[in-house]
């Protein structure tokens, strides 16, 4: 006897892809799982389509206006800032990952968690605390004029202050992605060329380094695009690169088509990242072909080493966590004295947790039919919405904001500047996040695993809870941390979409430094980075720990 | 006598946070040209040993000397990049980011910047320079392990047996003094097991190798290893020649870890040695009382007899031949294998002899007696 209950459970059971994997003869997902999936998919490529639609609309003029020096200066601007900033993340987070997963670093355990933690700090945020600290009439300037008279310091604003505050906030990203790498490589290789004669030092640039090479490569990508469709940081400096040139056409000289063509470029550029970290890859295919468990790599002994070793390590820690963490307690005590108000910050931060919190769970809703869809119904349907979910990936904050008011002046009046559309800005630019931590999680989900629970006679629905949800957890709670996490910090977007009167951290925090209050601007800062700092650190403790 | 190429005396090794030697006591030797199986159950130390002879692990005690070389010993221990020992895994860990030329030529000092696509090289080519050492080397090995034409793949490209001699060639292209493999055929299925180790054993003999390797399986030992050393918790239960392993088992443990054993107590009367499953000729010296006489399934042969001493209780096919289960009147079962046309019922009534042809292995307290 089937009843109304027990329709909506087995409704409940296929979004979740219970019931093992489909059978020979009915290759065909239910519509449960794949309508959801397919409107989730057209809704992550809904901004960009706009984009192109807004952006032929003055029947190709906005193209021809790309056409000038100006738009190569803002290019070539672009790509030097992303490129010095990239390299200069790996050259920091190479060293230090290996340092903290494979040596005998002193206080190794709290390195590696200090030196991710820099993640925590918005670039707006950073660059504040770079022209508060370095910049002309800065505290560095004030202390030297007042000890031996010096009255001027090189300038930080333009690419260097710009590539150096992204480098202290963007490095986490290649040290996370080059440390699990270390933690998954097969200590069986390190041996192997030991036992050919090669000495450690060798073993290290010849297998342990080439072996780094896809992991640097992801966490690279991730660094240039955060670089590329960085917002905060580059128009406080004033370094005019595409996210400040798009912004400046269309809150200046309200010319949409062209702003709408400027993203276009700058998506681009984006996807030829995406296209490079691909051919980066190589040939080679990285796994471990060894079953069972893995032993831990051994540590290296560093010697006298280790105080070089630890040095750097404090002195990355101090430069881009202890430094800012600093100031902004400084500014912080400094604006209260002066009576700045920290009442009004409460509204603010909860408007903040409240729109990111609700994005967290749109993403997390999403993402579970699109990933049980695309693994369990291989086909081209799945992969079209595969590859539609990731658009968002190579969409910069401010692109997606900008199609987004366009769509909701013209088609969706009711909606435009509502809480509504401000979610779906970060569901869009985020939800790619969500998506790689489920499906993570889902790939241990064999369909043999609910098979032999199914044959041992649990009935589905015991198994969903009981196998399904337990299993894939892990994966929703990071992947929702995630989520989170960056749409706290989110600025162009914020910006651009929240709806009038709805104040947030974020938003706070630049209009106070843009016209440089710098106290003002603390103690929201202040705030922020403590919010923050709850899902980082349970992100960070997701990582294996060393048994011995 | 030569030196042997590598000889154990008295290794010791605790991990850390365990109260049982891993390896305890071990002494071993490996004369040069020969391979040796080192056999044992999982946990016995065999892989322990391989990797303090490697120069992986250091031991506690004891002293490794390889090609009469001290390499790990009280205050000396060099490191694994020194030994000249190549080794073979079990996973293969082939450089997954290396040509399968670059992984076998990744121990010989000397490649080119550009090497010649080795296996693929056009006549043209190798008309515009000839093949440099490193190349001629890791072709000519190539060569011995027939994948000449597979040099420039890339190792996720090759089946499991074709990663399994990259590996044996990668080991072997620096000519180690002694080759190390640790199990390394269990990643292939059984068919192409069978194969492979063959493959692998002509090699090796085709160029004198020594080699050291570790199995669980006690086929693969008899058939590889020149000689077979046995393990059990960490000690060495005996060293010795494939068929006296089998036929003269030094311990219980070696008897019943090589083959089907069956211990059955044994009483000397008069010159005979009689035993539940029959008696036999015993000349010589009587055994002490309380002795086991050890009888593999073939030293015994089994016929209907209404008078019979056993009772069959079960029967396998092997194939070739039957092997019966039959239950014995003092509660004892024995195993026994007939040809196959000798095909009786469950539940029969069976008289058992022994047929051995040779004075079987009396065993006291676990050992046996010489």
């Amino acid at each position: 006897m089937q009843s109304i209950g027990s329709h909506s459970g087995n409704a409940l059971l296929r979004f979740f892809g219970v019931g093992g994997a489909p059978h020979p003869g009915r290759r065909r997902a239910p519509a449960v799982l794949w309508a959801p999936a397919v409107i989730v998919g057209v809704a992550m490529a809904l901004p960009l389509v706009y984009l192109v639609e807004r952006s032929l609309d003055g029947g190709g003029e906005a193209f021809a206006l790309l056409w000038r020096a100006r738009t190569a200066e803002i290019l070539f601007r672009s790509v030097m800032l992303v490129a010095v900033v990239t390299v200069a993340s790996a050259l920091i987070a190479v060293p230090l990952a290996w340092l903290t997963v494979r040596t005998d670093l002193p206080l190794r355990r709290f390195w590696s968690v200090a030196t991710v933690l820099p993640l925590v700090i918005p670039s707006y945020v950073g660059a504040f605390l770079v022209v508060v600290a370095l910049g002309p009439r800065g505290m560095l300037q004030s202390g030297l004029e007042w000890l031996v008279g010096v009255e001027r310091l090189p300038d930080v604003s333009g690419l260097w202050g710009a590539a150096f505050t992204i480098t202290m906030l963007s490095f986490p990203y290649t040290l996370l992605s080059v440390r699990a790498a270390l933690w998954g490589q097969d200590p069986a290789l390190e041996e192997m060329s030991r036992s050919l004669g090669h000495g450690q030092w060798k073993t290290l640039w010849r297998v342990t380094l080439p072996q780094m090479r896809p992991s640097i490569a992801a966490g690279s990508l991730l660094v240039a695009l955060y670089t590329l469709s960085d917002f905060g940081a580059v128009s406080l400096l004033r370094y005019e690169t595409f996210t400040w040139a798009i912004y400046l056409q269309y809150e200046t000289a309200f010319n949409r088509a062209l702003a709408a063509a400027l993203s276009l470029v700058m998506i681009a550029a984006a996807l030829s990242l995406v296209v490079a970290e691909a051919q980066a890859r190589g040939r080679a295919a990285y796994y471990r072909a060894a079953t069972g468990a893995a032993r831990p790599p051994p540590l290296v002994l560093l010697g006298p080493w280790r105080w070089p070793a630890l040095a750097f390590a404090a002195g990355v820690t101090a430069v881009s966590l202890a430094a800012p963490l600093a100031l902004l307690v400084f500014w912080t005590v400094r604006g209260i004295a002066a009576g700045e108000q920290v009442g009004v910050l409460w509204g603010n931060a909860l408007n903040s947790v409240y729109a990111s919190g609700l994005a967290a769970v749109v993403a997390v809703v999403a993402a579970v039919p699109v990933v049980v869809f695309t693994l369990r119904f291989p086909g081209r349907l799945s992969w079209v919405v595969d590859r539609l979910s990731y658009t968002g990936f190579a969409l910069p904050g401010i692109a997606v904001a900008l199609a987004l008011t366009f769509f909701g002046a013209r088609f969706a009046a009711p909606l435009y500047q509502t809480l509504a559309l401000l979610v779906f800005a970060y569901v869009v630019l985020f939800f790619p996040q969500a998506l790689g931590a489920i499906r993570a999680t889902y790939l241990q989900v064999s369909p043999r695993l609910s098979e032999s629970a199914l044959s041992l006679g649990k009935s589905p629905t015991r198994i969903l809870w009981r196998v399904t949800v337990p299993l894939m957890m892990p994966g929703m709670l990071a992947g929702g941390a995630l989520v989170f996490l960056t749409a706290m910090k989110e600025l162009p977007a914020t910006l651009l979409l929240s709806p009038i009167g709805f104040g947030t951290l974020a938003t706070s925090i630049w209009s106070a430094a843009e016209e440089a209050f710098f106290a003002r601007a603390a103690a929201p800062a202040l705030l922020l980075v403590a919010v923050s700092a709850a899902p980082t650190a349970f992100l960070i403790l997701r990582e294996p720990r060393r048994r011995n | 006598m030569s030196v042997p190429t590598v000889r154990c005396t008295g290794v010791t090794k605790r991990f850390p946070h365990t109260d049982v030697d891993a390896l305890h006591q071990l002494d071993l030797a490996v004369e040069q040209g020969s391979i040796l199986a080192l056999l044992g159950p999982s946990g016995s130390g065999k892989t322990t040993a391989l990797r303090i002879i490697a120069g992986f692990d250091a031991p506690d005690a004891g002293v490794v000397e390889i090609a009469g070389q001290r390499v790990a010993g009280p205050g000396r221990f060099v490191p694994p990049d020194r030994r000249r020992v190549g080794m073979v895994f079990q996973e293969y860990a082939l450089f997954p980011h290396l040509t399968v030329a670059d992984n076998v030529g990744f121990g010989v000092a000397g490649r080119p910047y550009r090497p010649h696509t080795i296996g693929l090289r056009r006549e043209g080519a190798h008309m515009r320079r000839p093949l440099g050492d490193w190349e001629a080397r890791v072709e000519e090995t190539l060569a011995l392990v027939g994948m000449t034409n597979l040099g420039d793949r890339m190792p996720h490209e090759l089946s499991g047996g074709q990663q399994q001699r990259v590996a044996l060639a990668r080991a072997l292209c620096p000519r180690p003094a002694l080759l190390l493999l640790d199990e390394p055929f269990s990643n292939l299925d059984e068919v192409l097991r069978k194969q492979v180790r063959r493959e692998v054993r002509d090699i090796l003999k085709s160029i004198g190798t020594t080699a050291l390797f570790v199995t669980h399986d006690q086929d693969e030992a008899l058939f590889m290893g020149d000689n077979v050393a046995v393990m059990d918790q960490g000690m060495l239960q005996q060293l010795a020649t494939p068929e006296e392993i089998y036929h003269a088992p030094a311990t219980r443990f070696v008897a019943e870890f090589i083959g089907v054993a069956n211990f059955l107590p044994a009483e000397y009367d008069d010159g005979r040695l009689k035993t539940p499953a029959g008696e036999v000729e015993w000349p010589g010296e009587p055994p002490p009382s309380g002795a086991e006489a050890l009888l593999r399934p073939d030293d015994m042969t089994l016929a209907p007899s209404e008078s019979g001493q056993g009772v069959i209780v079960e029967r396998v096919f092997l194939g070739p031949a039957y092997l019966y289960e039959v239950a014995l009147g003092d509660g004892r079962t024995v195993r026994i294998t007939q040809p196959y046309a000798r095909r009786y019922d469950v539940g029969m009534t069976v008289e058992v002899r022994i047929v051995a042809e040779r004075r079987p292995a009396c065993f006291v307290d676990g050992r046996r007696l010489e």
